[in-house]
C-alpha cells in the first residue's frame, strides 16, 4: 500500500507498516504534509506546520530502523495537537491572539513527549475556539475550523481543528481538551472516535488552562483501536502535574476484544430524552438496539448538574484571564470576551454551592453504577450546524448556539466520568453525529470495549471524509 | 423574605467598578445577556437544597505541587 493510502487506514496499520519496512516514516511524513497542504487552506485545521521537525523526526526513525533497531508502537505515525499543547519553538496561543505573545514553549507538554517517545510524529498545532470557551471551533483570530464531510458547517468546539484534521484524513491521530465537551463535540459533528478520559487519569503538564477544575485532555482518532493505544501510552505519573490522581496505569488495549459479553447497560433518560433534534435521539436508538436495548435509567438532577459546571465554567475561567480582560479587552474574540466580562461578575456564593452540587451529583453517579456498568447519552444535540450559526432551537426553545451544544456532555465532564464518543451515520444521512459510551470513573477500558465492538458490529464508523473533489 | 428580581445592569455596573472591568458601552449588552444566562444556572443550584454537610469535591493535599516559583508568581 502507498503512502498515501496508508494515510486514511489507523494509526495501528500505519506503525505495523513502518515496523515491518513496508513504508518509511519519512514517506507517511511526505504524504500527511502533502495532505495538509492540499486541504488545509478550505478547512482550517492547522495554525502551525512544523514540517521541519516533522521530516527530522520521520528520518530518525527511519535510521534506527535501518540500523536493526526495534520500533516503538507508533512509530512514523502523524499526529498533531489542539495549540494549548506546548510545542517547543512555538508560543502556546491556545486560540487567542494575546498569548502569541507569549515566549516561546521551552519544550514538549508531557502528553506530546510521550507520543514522540513513542515514534508518533508531530506535525504542528491544531485550530481550536479561544481559551477553549467554545463548541463551534470557530475563531476570530484564525478563522473557522470546518466539518470535512461538508465544508459548509462547523467542526465543533473547543478541539476544532483536531476534530477536522482526523476527519480529513491528514492525520490518524490528534490530541485535543474537553472541558465541558470539547472532545465529545468536534467527535460528533466530525464523525470521529474521541476519548474523553476520567478526570485527573492523564497530566495536564505543558498545556495552557481553562477551568483547572473541570479539564481534561485526551486523544480523537477514527478507530477505537487506535484511542486505546494512545491512551495506554500516554498514561502515568507526572510530578509536574498536581491534580494527577495517584491511579495506577490501566491497559486497555488488550482488552478491547472481550465484546458485550457481562456488561450491564442502561440508555440515559430525564435529562438526556429531551433538549435535542430527532436525529440525537435516532442515533442513542441505533447505539442502543445494538447493545440489546437496555432499559432507561436516571442520572438525577442532569441539568442542574449542567447549571453548575457552566458557573464554575465561568467564575474560574474569568479569574483566570482577568488581567488580560482588564489590559487587553479588544484583543479578545467578541464571542468569548463577553462571556469572561460576565463570568468575572459572579459571585461566590453560587460557585462555592456549585462545587458542593458537584460531590452530590457524583455520589448520584456511584448509585447509578451499582446497577449497570455502561450507560448511553446524546453526544450533541444536532447534527453540525451550518458554519455561522448562532441561534439553537431546542424543543421549540430559540438560545444562543455557542453554549448550549454541551446540553448533553456537559453534566458528564462536571463528575470527571470516563467517555468515548462513537460516531454513528444514520440510514441515508449526510452528516454523522455522535452518542456517549460512559462508563463509571476510571473504567476506559469499559467504554473503549464497548466501542470497539460497536465498530466491529459496523454500528458506528469513521470513514474519512473523501468529498475533496466536489468542494 | 423573597429575594427582589436579578438586576443584571446594575449587578454588571456594580461589578466593573469592584474589579476594574473596561465593559466597552458596545459589549455591554451582550456582557449582561450572558449575565442573565449565569444568574438563571445560579437559580437552580441555589434552589437546591443541599445538607451543610456536603462538603466541595476539591481534593487538597499539602505538600508539593511542582510550581515553578523562580519568578514570582509567574
Amino acid at each position: 500500500m502507498k503512502a498515501r493510502e496508508l494515510l486514511s487506514t489507523s494509526a495501528v496499520e500505519i506503525a505495523a507498516a513502518v515496523r515491518a519496512g513496508t513504508v518509511t516514516a519519512s514517506a507517511i511524513t511526505d504524504a500527511a504534509l502533502a495532505r495538509i497542504a492540499a486541504l488545509d487552506g478550505r478547512l482550517g485545521a492547522f495554525t502551525d506546520v512544523i514540517a521541519e521537525r516533522a521530516r527530522l523526526e520521520a528520518a530518525t526513525i527511519d535510521a534506527a530502523r535501518a540500523g536493526g533497531a526495534e520500533l516503538p508502537p507508533l512509530a512514523g505515525v502523524p499526529f498533531a495537537v489542539k495549540n494549548l499543547f506546548d510545542i517547543e519553538g512555538l508560543p502556546t496561543r491556545a486560540g487567542s491572539k494575546i498569548n502569541r505573545d507569549r515566549p516561546p514553549a521551552q519544550g514538549d507538554a508531557e502528553l506530546v513527549r510521550r507520543l514522540s517517545a513513542a515514534g508518533a510524529v508531530l506535525l504542528g498545532g491544531l485550530n481550536m475556539g479561544e481559551y477553549a470557551y467554545d463548541f463551534t471551533g470557530e475563531n476570530a483570530h484564525d478563522g473557522p475550523s470546518l466539518c470535512p464531510h461538508d465544508p459548509s458547517r462547523m467542526a465543533g468546539g473547543s478541539s476544532g481543528g483536531s476534530g477536522t484534521a482526523v476527519a480529513s484524513g491528514m492525520v490518524p491521530l490528534a490530541l485535543g481538551s474537553d472541558t465541558n465537551g470539547s472532545i465529545r463535540v468536534p467527535s460528533s459533528f466530525c464523525g470521529l472516535f474521541g476519548l474523553k478520559p476520567t478526570y485527573g487519569r492523564l497530566t495536564r503538564a505543558g498545556t495552557f488552562p481553562f477551568v483547572g477544575s473541570i479539564d481534561h485532555l485526551g486523544p480523537f482518532a477514527r478507530s477505537p483501536e487506535d484511542l486505546a493505544l494512545a491512551f495506554d501510552l500516554m498514561q502515568g505519573p507526572d510530578p509536574h502535574d498536581p491534580h494527577l490522581a495517584a491511579r495506577p496505569s490501566l491497559e486497555t488495549s488488550a482488552a478491547l476484544g472481550r465484546g458485550l459479553d457481562g456488561l450491564r447497560f442502561g440508555v440515559l433518560g430525564d435529562h438526556f430524552a429531551r433538549n435535542g433534534h430527532p436525529e440525537a435521539f435516532a442515533a442513542v436508538a441505533h447505539v442502543a438496539a445494538a447493545l440489546g436495548h437496555p432499559p432507561m435509567v436516571v442520572l438525577p438532577e442532569a441539568a442542574r448538574a449542567r447549571a453548575a459546571a457552566f458557573l464554575i465554567t465561568a467564575s474560574e475561567g474569568a479569574s483566570l484571564h482577568l488581567e488580560r480582560l482588564r489590559t487587553r479587552p479588544a484583543d479578545f474574540d467578541p464571542d468569548t470576551r463577553d462571556r469572561f466580562f460576565a463570568g468575572a461578575t459572579i459571585p461566590a456564593a453560587w460557585v462555592d454551592r456549585a462545587h458542593r452540587f458537584r460531590a452530590w451529583f457524583a455520589e448520584c453517579a456511584a448509585r447509578l453504577f451499582e446497577s449497570v456498568d455502561v450507560v448511553i447519552a446524546p453526544a450533541t444535540p444536532c447534527v453540525a450546524p451550518k458554519s455561522g450559526t448562532k441561534v439553537l432551537t431546542l424543543d421549540g426553545v430559540d438560545m444562543p448556539l455557542r453554549p448550549n451544544i454541551g446540553v448533553f456532555t456537559q453534566p458528564i465532564s462536571f463528575i470527571g466520568l470516563p467517555v468515548c464518543a462513537v460516531p454513528v451515520w444514520l440510514p441515508g444521512a449526510a452528516l454523522p453525529i455522535g452518542v456517549q459510551i460512559i462508563a463509571a470513573p476510571w473504567r476506559e477500558d469499559l467504554v473503549l470495549r464497548v466501542a470497539a465492538a460497536l465498530a466491529a458490529m459496523g454500528t458506528v464508523a469513521a470513514p474519512v471524509a473523501t468529498g475533496e473533489k466536489t468542494w | 423574605m423573597s429575594e427582589a428580581p436579578f438586576d443584571a445592569a446594575a449587578h454588571v455596573a456594580h461589578m466593573e467598578r469592584v474589579l476594574a472591568l473596561p465593559i466597552a458601552p458596545q459589549w455591554r449588552a451582550g456582557v449582561e445577556a450572558h449575565v442573565v444566562a449565569i444568574a438563571g444556572a445560579a437559580a437552580l443550584v441555589m434552589s437546591f437544597p443541599l445538607a451543610d454537610e456536603v462538603e466541595h469535591a476539591f481534593a487538597f493535599e499539602a505538600g508539593v505541587f511542582g510550581v515553578d516559583t523562580s519568578e514570582g508568581g509567574r
